[in-house]
C-alpha cells in the first residue's frame, strides 16, 4: 500500500510522524519520501517494534524515535543520525555503512552485526554477540561504544573496527560476566574497562596494555560517548582499560587449507 | 500466509522474516484481566509468524468448576467425539459438557470441533491399587484417549485453567474463541512459523498435559532423545510438534520428580563443560550430577519458551540464547515477550526492561499468601 504525505516542500524544521498503526513498510515508504522532499530533521513518535527503520537512507538526515524501534533500526544507513529515546531491539546498526546511532538504553543480541562504518552509541547494557563480525576496509572504520556491560560471545570473529565496553552499570569490583569474549577475532581491536577473567576471553585474544596512542583514540571516543549521555570522561579515563587484540589474522587458516 | 512473491519491489524488503512469537504476563497479587492486552501485544509481533498457528493459555479461567480437570478437546469428526464422550463417562465422573463458544472468523478456515468437559476422578479405590495419584491418572487417560482414540485430541487437561489454539494469526484465534470474554490472572500466548512440521490444530502452541503449559519459539534438536526417554514414563507424543516435549518434561521433573525450577533450567539449558570448569566444586558436582541422571531431557538446539502453571510463569532461553526474550516489570505484573515493543505497546510505562542471559530462569509467582493458599486448597481437594 503506498502511502503519500503531504508536506511543505524542502525544510530544515523537525517534522512529526506518528507511527502508531503503520507497519514497517509504511513508515519507511514515508521516511523515504520525507528524506526525498529535503526534511533533515523527522521525529517518530509511538514507535512500536516497525523494523529495519531508516535503512537505505542516504542522506544525513536526524531521526529522532520516541517508543521502541523493532530489530534492525538503521541496517544499511549511509548517513542518518537515528536518536532512540529508550531501548532497542536485536540487530541494530546490521551492516551500516555510515551515520550514527545513539540509544537512550540498551540493546539487544547482535547490535553492531557485520557492521562497516559510522558509529554506534549504547548507554546501558547489550546482549549477546555483539559486534559480531565487525569489519574494516582502508578509510571505512566502524565503532561501537558501549556504556554498560555485554553479554557472551562479544565481539564474536570479529574483523575490524573499534568495539569499546565501559562497564558503567556494574557495581564497584563487579566482573563482567560475558564468556566467549573476541571468540574467532581476527581484526579490530576491542578496548574493555573493567574486570575480566582470562578464561572468559575466545582462544583468539591476546591482552594487551594500552599505547599512548591507544589512549588518545580511545579518550576522543569516550569523550563523544560521555558528551551524548551526560556522562564524565575523564572519571571513566581514570579506572583501568585492557586492550583485545586478534592473536592471529587468520585463525582458522590451517583448518581449511591443505 | 505472508506473500512470498511480490514483483517490482524495488527494495527488496518483502522478505518473510518470519520467525515464531511467544508473550506471557502475570498478575502476581492474582487479580484477573481479559485476553485483550495479550491478544494486542501477540498481534504487534505478527512478522514472525505466517498464519500457521496461533494459541493462548489462561489461568484463573473456570472458578465455578475450580475443582474439576477441564478437557479441551478437538475432534475430527462426530464418530470420534461420541466414542471419546463414552470413554470420559466410563473412566471419570463428568459433570458438564459443551461446546467451546466461538465467533466467525475470516482467518480461520475448516476448524474441528472443540469441545470442553468438566471432570471428576470418581474411582479412588482403583487408582490406588494401581499406586497412581489423581493427576497420574489423568495423564495416563490423556494419553490413552490421544493415542487410541482415531481423530481425538486432548490439548488441555489441567484444572482452573485452559488452553485455546488452532490454525491461524494468534489474534484471529483469540477472536474466534471469544478471548476477550474470559478473565485470568496469567496469560501466555503464541504466534507460530511451524519449521519442521506442518501447521495443523494440534500442532499449535501452547502444549499442555495437566495443568502445565509451554509456548515455544525455536527448534528442539534432541526431540527424538527426550521423546524416547518420557515414553519410559508413559508420556506419548501425537502432536507432531517438537514442543510436547518440553510439557511432559516439566511434568515430570517439576511436578513428579518436584524439582525446582532452578535445577530443571540446569537439565534443559545445561552450562557447557567449559563453563563447569570454572565452578565451585559443590556446584560444579551438581551440575555434572544433573548431567547424568537427566541427560536425556537436555534440551539442545535454540529455543525460547514460556512455562506456565497454576500460580507461576517462567521464562527460560536455551544456554547460548540462539533465540530472544525480553522481561519487564510494572507494579505486580511481570511480562515476558519475544519483543520488547510488545510490551511496551500494552504497557508503555514499565518500571524496568531487561534482557535475561541465556539459561538463567526469569520466574513470576503469585505472592506467597495465595500460593500457599492454593496448596492448601490442593491439600483439601487431595
Amino acid at each position: 500500500m503506498k502511502q503519500t504525505v503531504k508536506v511543505k516542500p524542502s525544510t530544515n524544521e523537525k517534522i512529526v510522524v506518528d507511527a502508531k498503526g503503520k507497519d514497517t513498510k509504511q513508515l519507511n515508504e514515508i521516511l523515504r519520501q520525507l528524506v526525498a522532499q529535503g526534511h533533515t530533521h523527522i521525529e517518530l513518535k509511538n514507535v512500536f517494534g516497525q523494523r529495519y527503520i531508516g535503512t537505505d537512507l542516504r542522506k544525513p538526515v536526524q531521526i529522532d524515535i520516541y517508543g521502541t524501534p523493532g530489530n534492525d533500526l538503521g541496517s544499511f544507513i549511509e548517513g542518518p543520525r537515528i536518536v532512540v529515546h529508550g531501548n532497542a531491539q536485536d540487530g541494530c546498526g546490521n551492516t551500516m555503512n555510515d551515520g550514527k546511532i545513539v540509544i537512550h538504553g540498551h540493546a539487544g543480541d547482535i547490535t553492531g552485526f557485520a557492521m562497516r562504518g559510522g558509529k554506534i552509541f549504547v548507554r546501558d547494557d547489550v546482549g549477546y554477540r555483539v559486534a559480531i563480525h565487525m569489519k574494516e576496509y582502508k578509510g571505512k572504520k566502524p565503532v561501537l561504544v558501549i556504556g554498560g556491560t555485554a553479554q557472551d560471545f562479544l565481539g564474536e570473529y570479529i574483523a575490524g573496527g573499534i568495539l569499546i565496553v565501559l562497564g558503567l552499570t556494574l557495581k564497584r569490583d563487579e566482573k563482567h560476566r560475558a564468556n566467549f569474549i573476541g571468540t574467532g577475532m581476527h581484526g579490530g581491536v576491542i578496548y574493555l574497562r573493567g574486570n575480566v577473567a582470562p578464561h572468559q576471553l575466545g582462544k583468539e585474544v591476546s591482552i594487551l596494555k594500552l599505547t599512548k596512542e591507544d589512549l588518545r583514540e580511545l579518550r576522543a571516543y569516550v569523550e563523544e560517548f560521555a558528551s551524548h549521555f551526560h556522562f564524565d570522561s575523564e572519571e571513566i579515563m581514570r579506572e583501568k582499560f585492557i586492550k583485545l587484540l586478534p592473536l592471529t589474522l587468520r585463525p582458522y587458516g590451517k583448518l581449511y587449507a591443505y | 500466509m505472508n506473500r512470498v512473491f511480490k514483483l517490482n519491489n524495488p527494495y527488496n524488503d518483502d522478505k518473510v522474516i518470519s520467525a515464531c512469537s511467544i508473550f506471557g504476563m502475570i498478575d502476581q497479587s492474582g487479580r484477573c484481566f481479559s485476553g485483550e492486552c495479550v491478544t494486542t501485544a501477540i498481534a504487534n509481533m505478527q512478522v514472525r509468524s505466517n498464519g500457521l498457528g496461533g494459541g493462548f493459555a489462561v489461568y484463573g479461567l473456570y472458578p465455578e468448576h475450580a475443582d474439576h480437570y477441564a478437557f479441551h478437546i478437538m475432534f475430527l469428526d462426530k464418530k470420534a467425539q461420541e466414542e471419546t464422550a463414552n470413554f470420559l463417562t466410563e473412566n471419570f465422573l463428568l459433570t458438564h459438557a459443551e461446546k467451546i463458544p466461538t465467533r466467525k472468523t475470516a482467518g480461520i478456515v475448516d476448524p474441528p470441533i472443540i469441545w470442553r468437559y468438566f471432570l471428576k476422578v470418581n474411582s479412588k479405590p482403583r487408582i490406588e491399587l494401581e499406586g497412581l495419584s489423581e493427576d497420574d491418572y489423568v495423564v495416563a487417560k490423556v494419553m490413552e484417549i490421544n493415542t487410541k482414540i482415531d481423530g481425538a485430541f486432548v490439548f488441555s487437561s489441567g484444572k482452573n485453567m485452559g488452553v485455546f489454539k488452532g490454525v491461524g494469526y494468534p489474534e484471529d484465534i483469540s477472536h474466534y474463541f471469544r478471548l476477550d470474554e474470559y478473565k485470568g490472572y496469567l496469560w501466555t500466548a503464541h504466534g507460530r512459523f511451524p519449521t519442521n512440521t506442518q501447521g495443523w490444530w494440534g500442532g499449535a502452541h501452547p502444549f499442555s498435559i495437566l495443568d502445565w503449559t509451554v509456548v515455544h519459539n525455536g527448534e528442539i534438536s534432541s526431540y527424538g532423545i527426550n521423546q524416547r526417554y518420557l515414553e519410559m514414563f508413559g508420556y506419548r507424543c501425537t502432536m507432531q510438534t517438537d514442543t510436547e516435549v518440553m510439557a511432559y518434561a516439566v511434568d515430570l521433573l517439576m511436578r513428579k520428580h518436584g524439582l525446582p525450577i532452578e535445577i530443571v533450567a540446569d537439565i534443559f539449558a545445561a552450562p557447557l563443560w567449559s563453563e563447569l570448569e570454572h565452578m565451585e566444586k559443590t556446584e560444579k558436582d551438581l551440575r555434572i550430577k544433573l548431567r547424568q541422571i537427566y541427560s536425556s531431557l537436555l534440551i539442545n538446539g535454540p529455543f525460547t519458551v514460556i512455562i506456565a502453571h497454576q500460580g507461576e510463569m517462567i521464562g527460560l532461553t536455551d544456554r547460548i540464547r540462539l533465540r530472544p526474550l525480553t522481561a519487564g516489570v510494572k507494579g505486580d505484573m511481570l511480562y515476558l515477550s519475544s519483543e520488547e515493543a510488545a510490551i511496551r505497546l500494552i504497557c508503555p510505562d514499565l518500571e524496568k526492561a531487561w534482557i535475561p542471559r541465556g539459561g538463567e530462569p526469569i520466574v513470576g509467582r503469585l505472592y506467597q499468601k495465595e500460593k500457599k493458599e492454593l496448596s492448601h486448597r490442593k491439600k483439601e481437594r487431595g
